[in-house]
C-alpha cells in the first residue's frame, strides 16, 4: 500500500503543481504510516520528486503520450494504482488532470473529492476539507470507497521539501485502440506567456479601463511582475480581451500569491472566483467600490495615473533587488 | 441525432451562502434558484443542433419536485421534453449512475453537460457518465459541430486550446463559448406557454451508492481589515507587498 501522486510535466520538466501535489501526497503518506510513489508520463527528473517526498518513481516513456489524452492517461494511471495497490491517489487541479480526474474515479471506483484544501481531518474515517459554493464555503468530506482519489487545489498546500530517495522504475502501461478514441488534431498554445492557471501573480483590469487600446499598461505591469494577465466578465464579453482572460465564477478561478485588480468593481461572481487568491491589491478611483472590503491593500485613485507611476516603481525595485 | 442536455439547479450567482442544522445543510431560504451557467451554454448550443441540424433535444435533471421550474424554464427556452430523475442529488457519483441510466435507456447520440455545476463545484459528473456508459469525452469544451456519426471540438487548455475530433456516443462538459454570451436566450411568452405543454417525465432513481458524504460545511474565515495606501505613494505599497505580504 503506497499513495500515490501523478506528477504532471511540460516538456520533460515538471510542472510546479505535480512537486505541490507530491508534498501533499507525503504528509498523507505520513498521516498513514506508508510512502510515495509517483508517476510520471514523459516527465522530469525523478530526483526532484525525492526533494518532495516520492520514494520511488514509476517513469512512463512513450511516444503515443506525447500529447495529453485524458482516457490513455487516466487508463496508465489506473493500471500503476492497481499494480501499486494504492489506496489513496492525488492529482492536481490542472485543466488536463480535472479531465481525466472522473474517468479515473470510475475505473477505480474510488470516492473523488475535487478542489481539496488540506490534508485531511482523519484518514479514518477519510475526510478532507474542500472548497464549495466558488470558494464562498468548505466541506467536510467523507471519502467512503476503499480506493480515495483527490483533487488537489492549486497552492492550498505550497511546496514542502522532504528529501527522500527516490528510486526510479521503468513502467509500460499497456494501451489500447479505444484509449486513442478522442484524437488531438491540433493545439493552439501560447508560448513564452505566463498562463492564469501556473501564475504566482495575476494582474487583471476591469471595464473602468474604459478600452482595449488602454491594456498596454496592464501588459506592461504584468511583465515587469513575470505574471498573467485577465480581465471581468464584462471586458471579454465586449471583445476587449479574448474569453481565456474571463475570471470569476462562470470564468477561470485564480489562486495565485498576488492578484492585483484594476477598474474592476468586485461584484460577488468575480470575487467568487478568485477569493483563493492569497493577496489582493485593488485599485479603483472610487472609495466606495466593493473590492476594496475584499481587499488586502487598496490604493484609491484614477488607474490611468496609479499604474504607470507603479510600473516605474517596481522597474527600481527590481533593479535595486536584482 | 438525439441529444441529452443535463442541467444543474443551482443558487443565482447572487445568492447568500448560509447553512442551517448545525451547518449540515444548505439555507435554500429567500435563494434563487437557476439553470447552472455552464448547462445554459450547452442548452444553446443544443438548440442549434434542433434548428439546423434537426435534432431532438431532451433535458434531464436529477432532484426532487423544486427543481422543475427550473426543468420548464429549459423546456420554453426550447427543448422538446424533460425528464426529472426523482432523488436527492447526494453526490457527484450518485448523480451520474443516474444520468448514465437515462443515456443509456433513451439512446441518446450526445450528452451535453457542464464543465462544473457552480454549487457544488465537483466538475466530475460528465466524465463519471462518460466513463460509465463507454462513450467519448471532451472537457472545458469551448467549441462542437456534428457531422453524421462524427464530432469535432474544441476545448480549453491551460494557456490556450486544442482542437478534437472523435465519434458518438459523446459526452461534453461545457462552458461558455459553446456559444457567445449575447447568444443566450431568454424564455419569450410563446415558448413560456408552450413549455406547459410539453411532456416533463418523472423517473425513479436507479440504484447506487455514494461514494462520498458531506459531513458539514463551514465559511471562510472573515478578513481583516484593508490597508489603504496613498496614491501619490506607490513605493509604499510594494514596500508592504514585498516586506509584509512577501509576495513579490
Ligand atoms: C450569472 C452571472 C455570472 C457572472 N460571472 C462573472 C464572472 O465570472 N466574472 C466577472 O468578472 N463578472 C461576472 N459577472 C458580472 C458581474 O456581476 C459584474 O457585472 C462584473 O464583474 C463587473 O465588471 P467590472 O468590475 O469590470 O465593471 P464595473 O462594475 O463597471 O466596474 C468598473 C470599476 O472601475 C472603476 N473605475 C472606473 N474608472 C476608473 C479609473 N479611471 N481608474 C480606476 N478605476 C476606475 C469604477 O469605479 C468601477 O468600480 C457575472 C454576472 C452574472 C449575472
Ligand atoms: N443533479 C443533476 N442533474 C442533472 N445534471 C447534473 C446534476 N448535477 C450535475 N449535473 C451536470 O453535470 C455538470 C457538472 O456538474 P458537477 O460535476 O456537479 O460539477 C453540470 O453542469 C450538469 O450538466
Amino acid at each position: 500500500m503506497s499513495v500515490l501522486v501523478y506528477t504532471e510535466s511540460e516538456q520533460g520538466k515538471f510542472k510546479k503543481i505535480a512537486l505541490e501535489a507530491t508534498s501533499y501526497a507525503k504528509g498523507i503518506a505520513d498521516m498513514m504510516g506508508t510512502t510515495v510513489t509517483a508517476i510520471s508520463i514523459n516527465g522530469g527528473n525523478a530526483e526532484e520528486l525525492g526533494t518532495y517526498g516520492a520514494s520511488k518513481v514509476l517513469e512512463v516513456s512513450d511516444s503515443k503520450l506525447d500529447q495529453f489524452n485524458a482516457k490513455a492517461y487516466a487508463d496508465a494511471i489506473a493500471q500503476v494504482a492497481k499494480k501499486e495497490n494504492a489506496l489513496v491517489v492525488i492529482l492536481s487541479s490542472s485543466a488536463n488532470s480535472k479531465f481525466l480526474a472522473p474517468l479515473l474515479s470510475v475505473q477505480l471506483d474510488a470516492s473523488f473529492a475535487s478542489n481539496v484544501v488540506a490534508l485531511p481531518e482523519s484518514t479514518s474515517p477519510f475526510i478532507v476539507r474542500s472548497s464549495v459554493f466558488t470558494n464562498k464555503a468548505f466541506a467536510k468530506n467523507e471519502l467512503k470507497n476503499e480506493i480515495k482519489l483527490i483533487g488537489l487545489s492549486k497552492n492550498a498546500f505550497g511546496l514542502k521539501e522532504n528529501n527522500t530517495d527516490a528510486s526510479a522504475e521503468a513502467f509500460s502501461p499497456s494501451l489500447n485502440d479505444a484509449d486513442f478514441a478522442v484524437k488531438v488534431e491540433a493545439v493552439d498554445k501560447v508560448t513564452g506567456q505566463v498562463t492564469i492557471a501556473d501564475a504566482e501573480i495575476v494582474v487583471s483590469g476591469g471595464r473602468g479601463l474604459k478600452g482595449p487600446e488602454n491594456w498596454g499598461m496592464i501588459e506592461e505591469l504584468a511583465e515587469v511582475l513575470g505574471a498573467a494577465t485577465a480581465c471581468s466578465k464584462p471586458v471579454s464579453d465586449m471583445g476587449w480581451r479574448p474569453h481565456s482572460e474571463h475570471v470569476g465564477q462562470t470564468g477561470k478561478p485564480v489562486a495565485s500569491n498576488l492578484y492585483i485588480a484594476v477598474g474592476i468593481s468586485g461584484a460577488i461572481q468575480h470575487l467568487a472566483g478568485i477569493n483563493a487568491s492569497k493577496v489582493k491589491v485593488v485599485i479603483n478611483n472610487d472609495p466606495e467600490a466593493p473590492f476594496f472590503k475584499a481587499a488586502d491593500y487598496g490604493i484609491v485613485g484614477d488607474a490611468f495615473e496609479v499604474v504607470p507611476k507603479l510600473i516605474e516603481k517596481l522597474k527600481e525595485f527590481k533593479v535595486n533587488n536584482a | 441525432m438525439k441529444i441529452l442536455v443535463c442541467i444543474s439547479h443551482v443558487p443565482d450567482t447572487t445568492s447568500k451562502i448560509n447553512f442551517t442544522d448545525n451547518d449540515t445543510k444548505f439555507d435554500t431560504n429567500g435563494v434563487q434558484f437557476v439553470i447552472n451557467p455552464n448547462d445554459e451554454f450547452g442548452l444553446t448550443r443544443a438548440m442549434w443542433f434542433k434548428e439546423k441540424q434537426g435534432a431532438t433535444v431532451h433535458v434531464v435533471n436529477v432532484g426532487g419536485p423544486e427543481t422543475e421550474p427550473t426543468l420548464r424554464k429549459a423546456l420554453a427556452i426550447g427543448a422538446d421534453e424533460a425528464i426529472r430523475v426523482n432523488a436527492t442529488p447526494t453526490d457527484g457519483f450518485f448523480v451520474a449512475k443516474q444520468l448514465a441510466s437515462v443515456m443509456q435507456e433513451g439512446n441518446y447520440d450526445l450528452v451535453i453537460a457542464g464543465r462544473e455545476s457552480i454549487d457544488y463545484n465537483g466538475g466530475m459528473v460528465p466524465g463519471m457518465v462518460a466513463s460509465l456508459t463507454g462513450a467519448n469525452f471532451v472537457n472545458t469544451c469551448i467549441s462542437l459541430e456534428v457531422d453524421g456519426n462524427n464530432a469535432k471540438a474544441t476545448r480549453e487548455i491551460d494557456g490556450g486550446k486544442e482542437t478534437l475530433s472523435t465519434s458518438l456516443p459523446l459526452v461534453i462538459g461545457g462552458q461558455k463559448g459553446l456559444v457567445e454570451e449575447s447568444d443566450l436566450r431568454i424564455p419569450n411568452m410563446r415558448g413560456i406557454m408552450q413549455a406547459r405543454q410539453k411532456p416533463l417525465k418523472v423517473v425513479e432513481a436507479v440504484a447506487a451508492e455514494s461514494a462520498t458524504g458531506i459531513q458539514s460545511f463551514e465559511k471562510p474565515a472573515p478578513k481583516g481589515a484593508v490597508k489603504m495606501v496613498d496614491p501619490e505613494n506607490v513605493e509604499e505599497l510594494i514596500n508592504l507587498l514585498h516586506n509584509e505580504a512577501k509576495v513579490i
